[in-house]
């Protein structure tokens, strides 16, 4: 871009002003990046726009109603989306449960020494691998291997505890149990990878003080790491759980799509994300801004998900900084 | 329990030195520790189960019927034998061709303005929240908004709308990747390039983006792996096919179009063995294509250090 280079070093000198064809090049790319730069604001606002002014129609017809309503019946245009907002949840806290304790469990494992670091990084990998595979393919282990596998168990609990909310119905094939489960496996890598990251910032200092004041190698992980680092394990919860309120494609396969509100972890069930996978491909001009709508619902949750996240995370590296 | 802490006691009232400094492999406390050890072992390899199971049903199901047949024919209808999922390939290489001819540029324009330019300006703050938003977006969002902005407007389910939904999930993994790749570059580098009287623009394209290079490949790379395997921005965009991209002498770019995980998705459901064995081998093609790409960026990742 300099203008003739060979030139100048015949002259002895590499340096020299631009030429007014650098300056109008410079202006232009300058001008280019901060287009860039401000098409993502322009494609934030954009999404909001469209799926909120789509929503709008749907809104208007069926306000509030539709939030509290289970009935879903196309012809007679009565629409509600209370069981898959419940199933949302539900799901997404189940496998938070699950997903939580082993990625917390996981990141202990792989910053607190247990293994030689060689080893360490094979699990690493193995995890940072667990998130690389396709929901999709998740969905198809999930029907072919995980619902077999957990059948006769939940047949047996429901048998014996029926009487607990949690087994009143039994394992039909697709239900809520076996789509945590798999939800669970795609919140784990999540957690995991953000608690380490939390984990590391606690200097080592501190562990050093805790083992010099006789601890076991445990007492010093829960009494004085864990509390050192809760912001930011706290801040990979509220993550993971945001990735598990959008994820669709595990739940659209394995939930049942059942419009019901339920307790029971066998029972099939529906989410938002699922109810768009599956009725947006043959969506009537009738349906079309309630699903808007519904998209709208679940675009407000995870936002507001994300950012309390993102919010903690910053939280979390200021106290790590300070100390 | 008690009775080894009043045997401490004890021993702490009579004889203060006495007391046994090192722990006891029996006192309660060791056993707790150990037992969380033992307990954290079993749930790492619990952990790591649904990997390998994975994995292994891949090799076994999709493995026995993968074949030349499959990777090269159309998908075969109802109580059709044989088949494969050709124009799937096509299809998902297609759209996320696309994608990535959107993502990246817009990624890296404006990973250089949140690097370069402005890093401390009120529109850089207020992108690098936008990117962070959209890295949260749940995918099925993505195929809302390319649905409002394409589907309903052209009329049709098609593959740029389908490259429209997986651009708008891969830009966020490229803009933030590539800011941080190219605030590695040390300043040392940029200083002495504006002291021969570079401008902006120049160190940015001859000094920063070269260097910084791997970095921002290493981002490309995730994202491109991450879209190819991405499904629900897919089903109402892009629809399915049961044909070629390329068929009957013309491109079909306004037409729906099949794509390797819609397949797996749409044959997982059906009641025909045929139907399912190939969403293995699809998914096998599927997770291979994802691995490869993903190792490859783990590979330049490691080369740059």
């Amino acid at each position: 871009m300099s203008s003739a280079p060979a030139a100048e070093l015949q002259g002895g000198s590499v340096s020299g002003p631009p030429s007014p064809f650098d300056y109008f090049f410079d202006r232009a790319f300058r001008g280019l990046a901060y287009a860039g730069a401000a098409s993502i604001l322009l494609l934030l606002a954009l999404i909001l726009y469209e799926i909120g002014g789509k929503a709008l129609p749907g809104i208007r017809e069926h306000g509030v109603a539709l939030l509290v309503s289970s009935n879903w019946d196309v012809k007679a245009g009565e629409f509600g989306i209370l069981p898959a907002i419940w199933g949302t949840l539900y799901s997404s806290l189940l496998a938070l449960i699950i997903g939580g304790a082993f990625g917390v469990a996981m990141a202990i494992f792989l910053t607190q020494d247990f293994l030689p670091p060689r080893l360490a990084q094979v699990f690493r990998t193995i995890v940072e691998l667990l998130a690389a595979i396709p929901s999709v393919v998740y969905g198809l282990w999930g029907i072919f291997v995980v619902i077999p596998v957990i059948r006769p168990v939940a047949d047996w609990l429901h048998d014996k505890l029926a009487v607990i909310p949690f087994f009143s119905t039994s394992l039909a094939g697709p239900g809520m149990l076996p789509a945590a489960m798999v939800l669970a496996i795609m919140v784990l890598p999540t957690v995991a990878a953000v608690s380490q990251d939390a984990l590391r910032l606690v200097p080592y200092k501190v562990k050093e003080a805790a083992y010099g004041l006789g601890t076991t190698r445990w007492e010093a992980i829960l009494k004085v790491l864990l509390p050192a680092a809760r912001n930011g394990i706290f801040g990979a919860l509220v993550l993971g759980f945001g990735r598990a309120l959008g994820e669709t494609m595990a739940l659209a396969m394995l939930v049942g799509n059942s419009n019901q509100v339920t307790l029971s972890l066998f029972a099939p069930a529906n989410t938002l994300a699922a109810l768009l996978a599956l009725n947006f491909p043959e969506a009537g001009p009738k349906e079309i801004p309630v699903l808007m709508y519904a998209a709208l619902v679940l675009l407000a949750i995870t936002l507001l998900v994300n950012i309390a996240g993102s919010a903690i995370m910053v939280l979390a590296g200021r106290q790590g900084g300070a100390r | 329990m008690n009775a080894v802490v009043s045997r401490a006691e004890a021993a702490a009232r009579n004889e203060p030195d006495a007391l046994p400094i090192e722990r006891q492999p029996w006192e309660a406390r060791s056993l707790t520790s150990t037992f969380l050890s033992a307990l954290v072992w079993v749930m790492a390899v619990i952990a790591a189960i649904p990997l390998f199971s994975v994995l292994y049903m891949l090799a076994v199901k999709g493995g026995s019927r993968l074949s030349w047949e499959a990777l090269t024919s159309l998908p075969p209808a109802g109580f059709e034998m044989g088949g494969g999922f050709g124009n799937a390939i096509v299809g998902t290489i297609a759209m996320v061709g696309i994608a990535a001819g959107i993502s990246v540029p817009v990624g890296i324009l404006c990973a250089v303005f949140l690097s370069e330019l402005g890093p401390e300006s009120r529109t850089a703050n207020a992108v690098r929240f936008a990117a962070k938003t959209l890295t949260g977006f749940p995918s099925i969002l993505a195929g809302v908004f390319a649905y409002a902005m394409v589907v309903l407007l052209t009329g049709h389910y098609s593959a740029p709308a389908g490259g429209l939904a997986l651009a708008v999930l891969m830009v966020p993994t490229v803009i933030l990747t590539a800011e941080e790749a190219m605030r590695m570059v040390p300043k040392i580098m940029k200083d002495a390039a504006y002291g021969i009287g570079c401008t902006r623009t120049q160190v940015v394209l001859k000094v920063v983006l070269p260097t910084a290079m791997p970095g921002v490949l290493t981002g490309v790379m995730l994202a491109v792996a991450r879209a190819a395997g991405e499904t629900a921005p897919l089903l109402f965009t892009a629809l399915f096919s049961s044909y070629w991209l390329y068929h009957e002498g013309e491109w079909a770019f306004g037409q729906p179009t099949a794509s390797l995980a819609v397949l797996i998705f749409n044959f997982s459901g059906m009641p025909f063995e045929n139907q399912i064995e190939l969403a293995w081998a699809a998914s096998l093609i599927l997770v291979l294509l994802v691995l490869v790409v993903n190792l490859t960026s783990r590979f330049i990742a490691h080369r740059r250090v």
